[in-house]
C-alpha cells in the first residue's frame, strides 16, 4: 500500500506518534527552530506582501544560497554564511531602490543582483566539490542536524526582528499603504523602506534554515498572501498569518518525520494548499 | 491670528521663478480656493505652507510660526492620490494613520486606544463615509476613497487643512458633493481651508475666497471680484474674458493656457 511505504514510521495512533515525534532531540531542535522560523516569517512576510516586495524576497532568498555556498567553500559555518550574504543583499537592494528611479528600474536591478547572486553560488559550489552533496539540502531545506546553538541564534535573530517590527509597526504600515502621507506627517519613508529589507534579509536567512533558499516563499510569502485574501484588519492579519505558517511548518515536520519525502516538499504544498483555499473562498 | 499670512512671498525652483509678490492672508473658518492654469504653482504654494518649498523672497507665517514648524496642526491631503484594487487595507485603519500612524510601538488596549478609536469613528461619520468605512480601502469608488482621505486629514483636529486638487478625477455629482462636505468642515471644525482646484464652477458657490494664480504672481479676493474679465486680464497681461454661461457656469476664455476654468479638455 502507497500510505504505508511512504509514511513508514506511523502507527496512526495520534498520541503514539506525537510521543515518538518529540523523543529525539534532533526533532525536538527541528521542531523548536520551526516555531521560531514560522512566528517570524509570519509577520515579517505580511509587511513584504503588502508592500509588493515578494520579488526583493526572492532575490534575497537567493543570495541566501550564495551565503551558504561561500560559507561551505570558507570553511565557516553556514548559518554565518546565510546571515552575512543576506545583509549583503539586502543593501544591494536598498542601494538600487534607493535611486528612485520608479518600479521597472528597481525590479530590474533587483532581478540583475538575484541573478549575480545564483551564478556566484552556483560559482562556490563547483569550487568546492565536498558541498554537492549538501546542494539539495541548501536549495530545498532540510531539519536534520540542527543543532541547540543554532536554535539559539534563530532565536535571537527572531526576536531582534520581530521586536524592530513591532517597534516600527504603525510607521511602517502608514509608510507601506500611504507613503507621501506619511511622509508629510514625519515618518522617515525612506530610513524604514531601507529598515525593512535588512529585516527581510535577515528573515530570509533564517528561514532558509528550514525550508531551503529556493522555497522561503512558502514560509514567507503564502501564509502572508492567504491571510491578507482573509482579512484586511491588520492585526488580525499578521496573527492569521502566524497561525498559517505555524500550522504548515508543524504538519511539515511531522509528515517529513514519519515519510520519506522531504520537509520542503511538504510545507510548500500545504501553504499552496492553504493560499488556493484562500484565493477560492467567495 | 490668521491660519496664513504671505507677505511679498516669492518661490522660487532651480533658479527660475514661479511666483512672486504674493500677499495673502487666510482666517480660521474660511475656505479658500487656490485657482489658476497648470504649471502656475498652485502645488508649489502649499509645498511652501508645509515648508518643503523654502521662500526665495518675503515672508510667511502659517499659524503663528514659520512654514513647515506647525506641520502637526495642518492636515494634508496630497494631488492625484488612490489606491490599487488589492490594497487589503480597511478604510478605517487608513484614517487612523492619520491621527496615529507616526507614533512608534504597538497600540496597546487602553484609555488611550478607546480614544482614538472614538476619534476615528467621528470623524468618519464627519465625512458620513460610517456605511463603508470597514470596507479595504481599494474597493470603494473615487468619491468613497476620497471622503476617507479627508477624514484621515482632520482626524487630528488640524487647523488648517491643504487640500491638493482634491477634486480631480471624481465626477461632476461627486465634486459637488466633496465640495458641500469640505464647506461643511470649514464650518462646523472652525479651520481654515486653502482647496487648491482646476475648476472653479462645481465650487464657487461655497467659496469665502479665491487666489487665483497666473502671470508669474497671484492675486487674492471675493469669487466674483477675482474671476472677473477686469482682475484676469491684468493679471494674465493678454486680453482674457470671463463669460456667464446660461447654467451660471463661468467660462474663462483667452488665457494662454486654456486649462483655466474649462472642463477637462
Amino acid at each position: 500500500m502507497l500510505t504505508t511505504s511512504v509514511f513508514t514510521g506511523l502507527s496512526w495512533n495520534p498520541v503514539t506518534d506525537v510521543r515518538a515525534l518529540l523523543t529525539f532531540p534532533f526533532m525536538q531542535h527541528a521542531l523548536a527552530a520551526g516555531t521560531i522560523v514560522a512566528v517570524m516569517a509570519g509577520v515579517v512576510g505580511w509587511f513584504m506582501v503588502l508592500r509588493r516586495q515578494t520579488f526583493a524576497g526572492h532575490t534575497l532568498s537567493v543570495t541566501a544560497f550564495t551565503g551558504a555556498s561561500a560559507a561551505g567553500l570558507a570553511g565557516i559555518p553556514v548559518i554565518a554564511g546565510y546571515f552575512g550574504v543576506c545583509s549583503l543583499g539586502a543593501l544591494a537592494l536598498a542601494a538600487a531602490a534607493g535611486t528612485r528611479r520608479g518600479l521597472s528600474t528597481e525590479s530590474a536591478a533587483t532581478g540583475s543582483v538575484g541573478a549575480l547572486a545564483l551564478a556566484l553560488g552556483y560559482l562556490f559550489v563547483s569550487l568546492y566539490h565536498g558541498l554537492l552533496n549538501g546542494l539539495s539540502s541548501l536549495l530545498f531545506g532540510t531539519f536534520l542536524g540542527i543543532t541547540s546553538t543554532q536554535v539559539l541564534v534563530l532565536l535571537a535573530v527572531a526576536a531582534l526582528t520581530v521586536a524592530l517590527v513591532a517597534l516600527a509597526a504603525r510607521p511602517l504600515l502608514f509608510a507601506s499603504v500611504d507613503p507621501d502621507i506619511a511622509r508629510a506627517g514625519g515618518v522617515p519613508v525612506q530610513l524604514l523602506g531601507f529598515g525593512f529589507l535588512l529585516v527581510l534579509g535577515l528573515s530570509v536567512a533564517e528561514t532558509s534554515q528550514i525550508t531551503g533558499a529556493l522555497l522561503v516563499f512558502a514560509l514567507l510569502v503564502m501564509p502572508a498572501a492567504a491571510a491578507q485574501r482573509l482579512t484586511a484588519r491588520p492585526f488580525l492579519g499578521v496573527v492569521l498569518s502566524v497561525s498559517i505558517a505555524l500550522t504548515v511548518t508543524w504538519l511539515g515536520l511531522a509528515l517529513a518525520y514519519f515519510s520519506i519525502y522531504p520537509v520542503g516538499f511538504y510545507v510548500t504544498s500545504l501553504s499552496f494548499a492553504v493560499y488556493v483555499l484562500a484565493r477560492l473562498r467567495r | 491670528m490668521s491660519a496664513l499670512e504671505l507677505r511679498g512671498a516669492a518661490a522660487r525652483i532651480a533658479g527660475r521663478t514661479i511666483w512672486q509678490d504674493v500677499s495673502v492672508t487666510v482666517e480660521r473658518g474660511q475656505l479658500v480656493a487656490v485657482l489658476g492654469p497648470n504649471g502656475a504653482g498652485k502645488s508649489t504654494l502649499v509645498r511652501a505652507v508645509l515648508g518643503l518649498q523654502p521662500l526665495g523672497a518675503g515672508s510667511a507665517t502659517v499659524l503663528g510660526r514659520g512654514p513647515g514648524e506647525a506641520n502637526d496642526r495642518i492636515g494634508y491631503l496630497p494631488q492625484r492620490r488612490s489606491f490599487d484594487e488589492d490594497t487589503r487595507i480597511r478604510g478605517v485603519d487608513l484614517v487612523r494613520l492619520g491621527l496615529d500612524g507616526a507614533r512608534w510601538g504597538v497600540p496597546l488596549p487602553g484609555p488611550r486606544s478607546r480614544a482614538a478609536a472614538a476619534r476615528v469613528a467621528e470623524v468618519i461619520r464627519l465625512v458620513d463615509a460610517t456605511a463603508y468605512a470597514e470596507r479595504p480601502i481599494g474597493e470603494l469608488s473615487g468619491g468613497e476613497q476620497q471622503r476617507l482621505l479627508i477624514a484621515q486629514a482632520l482626524a487630528r483636529r488640524p487647523e488648517l487643512l491643504l487640500l491638493d486638487e482634491p477634486l480631480d478625477s471624481l465626477d461632476l455629482p461627486n465634486q459637488v458633493g466633496v465640495a458641500a462636505l469640505v464647506r461643511r468642515i470649514c464650518t462646523e471644525e472652525n479651520v481654515a481651508v486653502l482647496l487648491v482646484a482646476h475648476d472653479v464652477n462645481p465650487i464657487i458657490g461655497y467659496l469665502d475666497g479665491v487666489i487665483y494664480f497666473a502671470g508669474g504672481t497671484a492675486v487674492e479676493g471675493k469669487p466674483e471680484d477675482i474671476v472677473s474679465t477686469e482682475t484676469l486680464t491684468a493679471l494674465y497681461g493678454v486680453p482674457v474674458e470671463v463669460l456667464h454661461a446660461s447654467d451660471g457656469r463661468l467660462v474663462v476664455v483667452g488665457a494662454p493656457d486654456m486649462h483655466g476654468h474649462h472642463a477637462h479638455d
